[in-house]
């Protein structure tokens, strides 16, 4: 079949709904916006890491800590099932992880934020993992196989990560003064950082019409944001806080929610961010320390292979 | 770049009486270390009571090219499923 | 019998190597290890949290685990100096999770038989708490034990990286096995471990693995003491100034 036929075949199980499998022909640029955003996608975990990771060894009892970091653990998961995902289109795990250590791959701006209060650990579970999900549930859908089987495995787990984020919120919110304080301190800081999650607005997303083709993406930027806002006004009522900068729109059937600096954004983006070094750092350092595990874990599984034929074949 | 450790394909039975399952994969350098990853990364909350893991590069998968000789044969048989039979309505234990 | 004592020995050297093996996650050396040392962190905090419930029970002063595990002065745990120890290199961590779990298992063991057809509910309770953490020891040993040998035969720096770990814990072995006033207590009181024969076990443990890992025991090594008496090593203190933080800070607070 010639590139025309191919690519012709591709769209038309893309349009019927049939998912794309890792030996199916695919055009070379589906390809790569896969494993740009997979990656990216996997990335995020595992940097994600970071900011909740700082408070595990201050979580203010022991039922926070246990649930904080088997939230945390499930990241590392989520991030080894993206890793997988995208191993499957033909790119090592090493070749990616350099990638993000040399800054050539990206991560989600957000985790360039600092964490620091423990209403953070709130805040990033009820806003940055609820934004998280409203793009996750969609990517269940997503038209390439591995990609989709990995979400709705991560989708599953996802959910407590949200609930536990909102009930350190809901107890602070029903505390003392102080608590309160910090709760509300914390949503302001966290709200609009967020909401920037889901990306650029849609005239200037220069991904988003492709992935909306090729059923890689299945909502625009601006759709996912807008009903993330929706969702959280009403919820917000049952911690008596408030967001920043709301305002029903009779007109719209919806709620505006002020300017976006879009420029901080594409700041942070480049690597402007509070935390883009440190936590760039803070990954480079784990990866460099564990070399030489891997590479002794590595060497030793190799002698026991060559110990094991020579016994075969002596026998 | 380092040596990197080989991936594995990851199977788990969720309970007794079901196959076993393909759930992703991950890396290791031995089957025993395979397996104990397996239980750390994808039994955390008790999906199984059962793992099998085998390294990704034995793994022969057949290429979706002969898709068409392989499996559209199949198609037009429709005598190997029950519903092709006609049988008289209220007629039992068959 | 001060069995509340007892328990929450047991409970801190769960709490401070849970502590511990959770300030790795995020920082392993490769993403499938950082989830194994979270799960026996959590196997660990959650053997804490079991036994610092009991403990506020048998004390029966309207304690909760949380005041037991955090709002205590640093001479009151007693937690042993090995746990306590800073994560160091992935070597370090392994040598101490093993001396650990080679000691905890045959303790929790006998712990386990000596407490059968014992009336006390508080007891009956203990004994319910070590049948589910004897399971998670098994793994923890395994775990490690497994490690041992691959880092000692892996490659010379695994290996010189392993035999300095040896050397750095060790020493903090010896408290493990010295019998104190709560320890007499409670074989008085008919259920207490025999701190000599969890010691034939150990050394079993670690003479084997040892072997196996292409590593040597340390001889006549001085050992250090002082963490079952609540006389702890610097690390302990600022161990508790991060994991004590937010009570102490915010005192009298829901979370």
């Amino acid at each position: 079949m010639d590139i025309m036929n191919l690519e012709k075949v591709f769209q038309s199980k893309i349009d019927d709904e049939i998912k794309i499998e890792p030996k199916d022909w695919m055009p070379d640029t589906y390809r790569k916006t896969l494993i740009r955003q997979i990656s990216q996608h996997a990335h995020s975990e595992i940097v994600g890491m970071l900011p909740e990771g700082n408070w595990i060894t201050r979580a203010p009892s022991l039922r926070r800590k246990v649930a904080l970091l088997a939230k945390i653990q499930d990241e590392a998961g989520h991030g080894l099932y993206l890793y997988s995902a995208a191993e499957t289109l033909g790119i090592s795990r090493e070749q990616l992880l350099e990638e993000l250590h040399t800054g050539k791959a990206k991560y989600s701006s957000i985790f360039n934020y600092p964490a620091l209060s423990w209403a953070d650990m709130g805040s990033v579970g009820w806003l940055v993992d609820g934004a998280a999900i409203m793009n996750q549930v969609m990517l269940c859908r997503t038209s390439y196989g591995p990609y989709s089987r990995a979400m709705v495995r991560i989708c599953k787990e996802e959910s407590f990560h949200h609930r536990q984020g909102f009930e350190i919120l809901l107890t602070l919110s029903q505390g003392t003064e102080a608590q309160k304080k910090m709760a509300q301190e914390s949503i302001n800081r966290w709200w609009k950082p967020a909401l920037m999650m889901f990306g650029p607005p849609d005239d200037q997303s220069s991904n988003t019409e492709m992935s909306m083709k090729w059923k890689i993406k299945r909502e625009t930027n601006d759709e996912l944001r807008q009903r993330f806002v929706d969702v959280a006004v009403e919820q917000v009522k049952f911690l008596n806080m408030t967001l920043p900068d709301i305002h029903w729109n009779e007109e719209r059937g919806h709620y505006d929610f002020g300017k976006l600096d879009w420029d901080h954004f594409w700041q942070v983006v480049k690597g402007n961010g509070p935390c883009n070094k440190q936590r760039l750092d803070a990954r480079k350092k784990a990866h460099e320390d564990g070399a030489w595990v891997r590479e002794a874990a590595m060497a030793y599984a190799e002698k026991e292979k060559l110990s094991l034929e020579n016994q075969s074949k002596s026998a | 770049m380092e040596k990197e450790m080989p991936l594995w394909e990851v199977f788990i039975r969720s309970r007794q009486g079901l196959d076993h399952k393909h759930v992703g994969s991950l890396h290791a350098t031995d089957a025993q270390m395979a397996i104990e990853n397996a239980r750390d990364v994808y039994t955390r909350r008790q999906e199984g009571v059962s793992i099998w893991v085998v390294e990704s590069k034995y793994i022969t998968a057949s290429d979706p090219a002969d898709s068409d000789q392989l499996f559209e044969p199949a198609k037009d048989k429709a005598y190997r499923h029950p519903t092709f039979y006609h049988l008289p309505e209220g007629i039992k234990h068959i | 019998m001060n069995l509340y004592h007892y328990i929450v020995r047991l409970a801190d050297n769960s709490h401070i190597l849970g502590h511990r093996l959770a300030e790795w996650c995020g920082h392993g050396p490769f993403l499938e290890q950082d989830m194994a040392m979270t799960n026996i962190a959590l196997d660990l905090i959650g053997q804490a949290r079991s036994l610092y419930n009991l403990a506020a029970e048998v004390q029966n002063e309207g304690k909760t685990e949380d005041d037991i595990a955090f709002l205590r002065y640093e001479y009151e745990y007693q937690n042993f100096l090995l746990v306590e120890q800073p994560n160091g290199d992935f070597a370090n961590t392994i040598v101490r999770q093993y001396f650990f779990s080679a000691y905890q298992l045959p303790y929790y063991k006998t712990l386990y038989e000596n407490l059968q057809n014992k009336n006390d509910h508080h007891l009956t309770e203990l004994r319910g708490i070590l049948e589910k953490a004897i399971k998670e020891i098994n793994y923890h040993l395994r775990w490690s034990g497994e490690w041992m040998i691959r880092l000692g035969n892996g490659t010379e720096e695994s290996h010189q990286r392993m035999v300095n770990a040896v050397q750095n814990l060790y020493k903090y072995t010896g408290e493990l096995f010295i019998a104190d006033e709560t320890d007499d207590t409670s074989l008085q009181s008919g259920f207490g471990v025999l701190l000599p024969e969890v010691k034939k076990d150990f050394d079993k443990s670690l003479f084997y693995i040892m072997e196996r890992s292409g590593l040597t025991i340390p001889e006549n090594e001085t050992m250090q003491t002082g963490g079952k008496q609540g006389v702890h090593s610097e690390y302990l203190g600022y161990i508790l100034a991060e994991m004590q933080y937010m009570q102490r800070a915010y005192p009298n607070s829901k979370w």
